[in-house]
């Protein structure tokens, strides 16, 4: 419940953190439909090529919306809308930041993925490199972007919902945990494929009918948004302000937002979902347009909620600006569109995690167990419960730390993610598709430099050393270590794969050529 | 292995180098600007648009516009390409 501060005068009587009738009445509708979906989708899910990749049978644009259902997370649409309407253009920053990995994605990695692996992005690396180091490096970077990132929105996810339910912070991780289990468990990649559609539905639509009701105030006329903003609150907030104070910052959050998206697990292993490497390129020009769609939306709802609520009233709801844009569906609908926006926001965290897990499952099982353990010789029907068992296992972690990390502050754990994604994961993907010399001691050295690099340089930085410890100075200056650690991956696997020598690479390049293009190995 | 795999291998490598490229220089060129022209950001173009402002939705839809070229000359181009060189193998 959260009473109105004192002297808040602009403070506006909210039903926020009420019991909302509208929004559990949405919230177990989508439950409801998603949990119908699953059922369906359990029966066709017997082998693992369906578990894993829906059978390849998803449509470019039904990958598109997918695509854009995994990246979209809670994060993005509360925390965005939260920054532009207390910060104004420095929100901006941050909406295009998300945005331009896509056109990475689909230059660099999209086709070669779909075409020369099957599950995994490590797939990929192993079809000319040896099975088992680059399996269990890779494996290691998927599990670190993967435990992060979910920790991050457990967390989030448990706090919002929280904050707009009004319902315990643990029933809400364990009600996220328990739906999340079961779409990924039963209905393997069908079921998650479909609960992303469905999301990203529901929050394109959300979004836009908020951005169509906030222009009507303004003679449907974006620019008189803007000019209404900086009357009231300063011609600064049409201008960068404090949030770039240290430019290198800055860059460096902008590199591993560009290249962690081509790095991240989830997102990378939706490609082996469609039928070929021509609907893998299709599906992110969906997802760009979506996704790039959804931000401008963003420019919408934060100068609105900034107009029509007030930063200060924002802030007296929760510190972070998270609340913005349900208080302004709140503002321009009442309760029951409140209770909406609420149910999507809720909807978006589900989906999210489930994408996550499904693919920290497949690095388990498939890459580890099957791979490595049992030298791609798996006895029948392992697979798929060794999968299944490790979607369990993954879920109840994410639960346990999701209560374990209560009220700490894990906003960086999303941009640790997409740093070891960028880090770890991106520069042996790019280094062995494109370059003939690779060697595998080359991939794992980078992998695990990556890897290793992040943790350390952000264990080392202020978010860590200042924010969370309390001390004075960080050793490293930066809060995102990806302009180092990228530059440090790549330069590395380059150095340590001349300095070795790895023939059968070598040899199995111009066949991985001629796979890449023609996705004879894949077909 | 044919050496016509490698040309065109070849030919979307540099076609997406040169993409990728641009779509660094536009984005980091869109957060230089705004670490170090922070006032010619701020500027109206018109009341209610600031540079900085025009130049996030650009980059927003820059990006959108790469990937739609990209697609056009993939299914155009190199999916053409791609079905002369099967049909000539069979």
């Amino acid at each position: 419940m959260i009473a109105p501060l004192a002297g808040q005068a602009a403070a506006p009587a909210t039903a926020i953190g009420q019991p909302n009738a509208v929004a559990m009445a949405f919230f177990f509708f989508f439950i409801a439909v998603t949990l119908g979906i699953t059922w369906w989708a359990a029966r066709k899910t017997r082998t693992t090529e369906q578990f894993y990749a829906a059978g390849r049978s998803v449509t470019a644009a039904q990958n598109g919306f997918a695509l854009a259902g995994d990246y979209m997370s809670a994060a993005s649409f509360l925390g965005i809308a939260g920054l532009v309407s207390t910060t104004g253009f420095d929100g901006l920053i941050y909406s295009t930041g998300w945005l331009v990995g896509w056109p990475v994605v689909l230059f660099l990695v999209a086709e070669p993925l779909r075409n020369l692996g099957k599950y995994t992005f490590a797939d990929v690396l192993a079809t000319r490199l040896s099975q088992a180091p680059v399996r269990i490096a890779a494996a290691v970077g998927t599990l670190s972007t993967v435990i992060f990132y979910l920790i991050a929105q457990m967390v989030g996810g448990g706090s919002l919902i929280k904050l707009m339910f009004g319902l315990s912070y643990e029933t809400a991780v364990i009600i996220v945990g328990a739906a999340m289990i079961a779409y990924v468990i039963f209905g393997g990649m069908l079921a998650t494929t479909w609960v992303q559609i469905v999301k990203a539905g529901l929050l394109l639509g959300g979004a836009a009918a908020l951005a169509l009701l906030v222009l009507a105030k303004f003679g449907m006329n974006p620019l008189a948004l803007f000019a209404a903003a900086s009357t009231k609150y300063g011609a600064g907030m049409l201008a960068p302000g404090k949030l770039v104070a240290n430019p290198l910052d800055t860059i460096s959050l902008g590199m591993a937002l560009m290249f962690g998206t081509a790095g991240l697990p989830h997102i990378l292993m939706r490609f082996y979902t469609v039928p070929d490497a021509k609907a893998a390129r299709k599906s992110v020009f969906y997802a760009t347009g979506l996704i790039g769609f959804f931000y401008l939306l963003t420019f919408i709802l934060g100068f609105g909620a900034m107009v029509l609520v007030g930063p200060d009233a924002i802030k007296a709801v929760d510190k972070g600006g998270n609340m913005a844009a349900p208080l302004l569906a709140e503002y321009l609908g009442g309760t029951p569109f409140l209770g909406f926006i609420a149910a999507v926001a809720f909807a978006t965290i589900l989906a999210v995690v489930a994408g996550l897990t499904l693919s920290g499952a497949a690095a388990l099982s498939h890459d580890l167990w099957t791979s490595v353990v049992r030298k791609g010789q798996p006895r029948a029907g392992e697979e798929l419960k060794v999968a299944r068992g490790a979607a369990l296992v993954l879920g109840v972690i994410a639960v346990v730390l999701g209560i374990v990390f209560k009220g700490q502050n894990v906003a960086f754990m999303v941009s640790l993610a997409f740093a070891i994604a960028a880090s770890a994961n991106f520069p042996a993907l790019v280094l062995s598709i494109f370059w003939r010399r690779c060697t595998t001691q080359g991939a794992v050295a980078s992998m695990v430099a990556g890897t290793v690099g992040t943790l350390l340089l952000i264990w080392l930085s202020p978010v860590i050393q200042v924010d969370i410890l309390k001390h004075t100075t960080a050793w490293f200056p930066l809060k995102n270590p990806a302009v180092l650690t990228i530059p440090a991956s790549f330069i590395i696997g380059i150095m340590v794969s001349l300095l070795t020598t790895d023939n059968k690479a070598i040899a199995g390049y111009d066949g991985s050529v001629r796979d890449m293009i023609d996705g004879r190995r894949a077909a | 292995m044919t050496s016509s795999h490698h040309t065109l291998a070849a030919a979307r490598w540099r076609i997406a180098i040169v993409l990728t490229t641009i779509v660094i220089c536009i984005y980091f060129g869109f957060i230089a600007l705004i670490a170090y022209q922070k006032e010619w950001m701020g500027s109206l173009i018109a009341p209610g648009l600031s540079v900085g402002i025009l130049f996030g939705a650009i980059v927003i839809v820059a990006s959108w516009l790469l990937t739609w070229f990209y697609v056009r000359w993939a299914n155009n181009h190199y999916d053409g390409k791609l079905d002369a060189m099967n049909r000539e193998a069979k």
